[in-house]
């Protein structure tokens, strides 16, 4: 496993794919999170409205703060990062190259899904980074005083970060296995994300049957768990299902994956 | 033969690779029908096939790509696909894939690392395809044949006691056809026991120790060249036509002498052409020309598609 893992390692960190969907994840989380904020910080109005604007980017809040855009655009993108990690493999035909080599079926997947948990955490760590000095730079040119977050909050908020994150990727994963290619598991994973989650949750408080629904959604318990932590969005569940939730889906879609990664006939 | 194949296969005569009633079907397609293999070490043997006859499909089942629906196959002393014995062979099932944005060496040390293969083979593998200088490229930017080459390096890439090759020499120039030739029938030498499926007849008839041949999943030719290609026989060339085809019937009995366009040929040892020359020129024949007849393995294996083709018809027509 340790040497298949330093392969699959290898793989991603050569591939211009990867660092593409990087590049533009940390671009839309420093705009969204950030510059766009500050802008309207730097034009509001009133000041009561600039303090407020000016809360939420400070070092302070950054726990909760850096995470809001992941449960929808950012899971968006790391959709497409799993599902283009594990579909090219389909399109290129090298699942059949990897599997005929050596390591067992198990091993491939395992050792991609782990290299897979560490690009993640990568990234993660790269936006808190970001964040941080975004956050900093925020402070000293508004002349607020610059009070770092607790170290739990910012372990706590990270953790939830890469779960949220992870369980998106394991969903692009698992549709690129299932559908043997990374076009129509791209194209799934982002309707899913951006758009079903969203109409579910619109229509929800009409439909008595689909605001229980929603309470079990991969999505709404992303959105729950974050804001569970001071991030932006509204909870649907509390805390304690949010987290049950995102790990149960997380579950879900690696074991769903494996297990047909497993059993089918490479053709 | 090297310490570590002879150690990985165990006695020359077991077959390192053992099919027995191997079976896949797709609904209500039998792609493999019953096929019993075996290949030892130390063997070249050549799986030939038109397209669509089950070739790759069989190949396919013997590295556990896909999984028979009936019989069993053992390479290398395992199960097919099982790990450790996927540990002791090199396949290229159809073409070579791997991946576009690396370079050769890299796409080499993925597998390496897959592979458990020590990082010194690969300088190894690249010098033996003749891949050294562009290795560096990105694989995306190779010719068909260099992308082909890189395939076989990465088949060789563990030093593989049991190698799978299909179609190796597909995109290569005539040069490196000859490569693969001369590549191929050493691995074989050294001991490797080497299942090589080409459309290059010309070459499985120069490199193979034994040929099958698949038609509609069925093995249904199966020996040395020679044997497949039936012997050797004489043709013959004389005048009158019809007096030389009676003195040669009544010399070596009707069975052994047929007519075909002018010329003909006789199921005898070529060692009695001389004796047969003789007969001939004594009962008043002129005789133009008398040589050794030899079919070639491509005419044994098309007139073999050929029946199988109008067999075919005909059951349609029934």
């Amino acid at each position: 496993m340790p040497h298949s893992y330093t392969a699959e390692m290898t793989k991603l960190v050569k591939r211009p794919a990867v660092w593409v969907v990087f590049a533009l994840w940390l671009t839309l989380m420093l705009s969204f999170s950030y510059v766009f904020p500050y802008v309207g910080y730097r034009s509001a109005g009133n000041a009561r409205e600039a303090a407020g604007i000016l809360a939420r980017l400070l070092p302070s809040r950054l726990p909760g703060h850096a995470i809001s855009g992941f449960p929808l655009w950012g899971g968006a993108l790391i959709v497409v990062l799993g599902a283009l990690c594990l579909g090219s493999e389909y399109g290129w035909g090298t699942v059949k190259t990897l599997l005929s080599f050596r390591p067992g079926r198990l091993t491939v997947y395992g050792s991609q899904i782990a290299a897979l948990a560490t690009a993640v955490a990568a990234l993660v760590l790269a936006a808190f980074a970001l964040s941080g000095l975004s956050s900093i730079l925020i402070a000293g040119s508004a002349g607020a005083s610059i009070t770092g977050p607790g170290p739990l909050d910012l372990v706590q908020s990270m953790a939830a970060g890469w779960l949220v994150l992870f369980m998106w990727c394991l969903f692009g994963v698992c549709l690129a296995v299932l559908f043997r290619g990374p076009a129509l598991a791209i194209g799934l994973g982002l309707v899913w994300v951006l758009a079903v989650e969203n109409l579910i949750r619109a229509v929800a408080p009409l439909i008595g049957v689909l605001s229980t629904v929603e309470k079990v959604l991969p999505g709404a318990g992303a959105t729950s768990l974050v804001a569970a932590l001071g991030g932006g969005g509204a909870a649907v569940v509390g805390e304690g299902q949010a987290l049950a939730v995102v790990a149960l889906y997380l579950a879900l879609f690696g074991t769903a994956g494996a297990a047909v990664w497993l059993r089918r006939d490479v053709q | 033969m090297p310490t570590q194949i002879a150690a990985t296969l165990g006695s020359r005569t077991a077959p390192a690779l053992l099919a027995r009633g191997l079976t896949k079907r797709y609904g209500s397609v039998l792609a493999v029908d019953r096929l019993d293999l075996a290949v030892r070490p130390g063997e070249v043997y050549g799986f030939l096939g038109p397209n669509g006859a089950g070739k790759t499909t069989t190949m396919r089942m013997l590295v556990g790509l896909i999984r028979p629906t009936a019989g069993s196959a053992r390479v290398a002393g395992r199960d097919a696909g099982d790990p450790r014995g996927l540990a002791h062979v090199g396949a290229m099932v159809e073409t070579p894939a791997l991946y576009p944005y690396l370079s050769g060496r890299d796409n080499l040390a993925v597998l390496a690392g897959h592979g458990h293969v020590p990082r010194s083979r690969i300088g190894e593998v690249l010098d033996q395809v003749g891949l050294t200088d562009r290795a560096g490229d990105r694989f995306a930017g190779y010719s068909l044949g260099m992308k082909q080459r890189l395939g076989v390096g990465a088949a060789l890439l563990k030093d593989p006691s049991v190698l799978i090759l299909d179609e190796p020499t597909n995109g290569l120039d005539p040069a490196g056809i000859a490569d693969m030739r001369v590549m191929v029938r050493r691995l074989g030498d050294e001991g490797r026991a080497v299942l090589l499926s080409s459309h290059q007849l010309g070459d499985v008839e120069q490199i193979c120790d034994r040929v099958g041949v698949i038609l509609h999943g069925r093995l249904v030719a199966e020996g040395t060249v020679d044997e497949i290609r039936g012997g050797a026989g004489l043709a013959v060339v004389a005048t009158p036509d019809e007096m030389a085809r009676a003195r040669l019937t009544e010399l070596l009995g009707a069975g052994a002498v047929s007519s075909e366009d002018g010329v003909i040929r006789l199921r005898v040892d070529p060692e009695r052409a001389p004796e047969i020359n003789r007969a001939l020129v004594a009962a008043g024949i002129d005789v133009h020309e008398l040589r050794r007849d030899e079919r070639s393995l491509e005419e044994v294996f098309l007139a073999m598609s050929a029946g199988d083709r109008d067999e075919e018809e005909r059951s349609h027509a029934a």
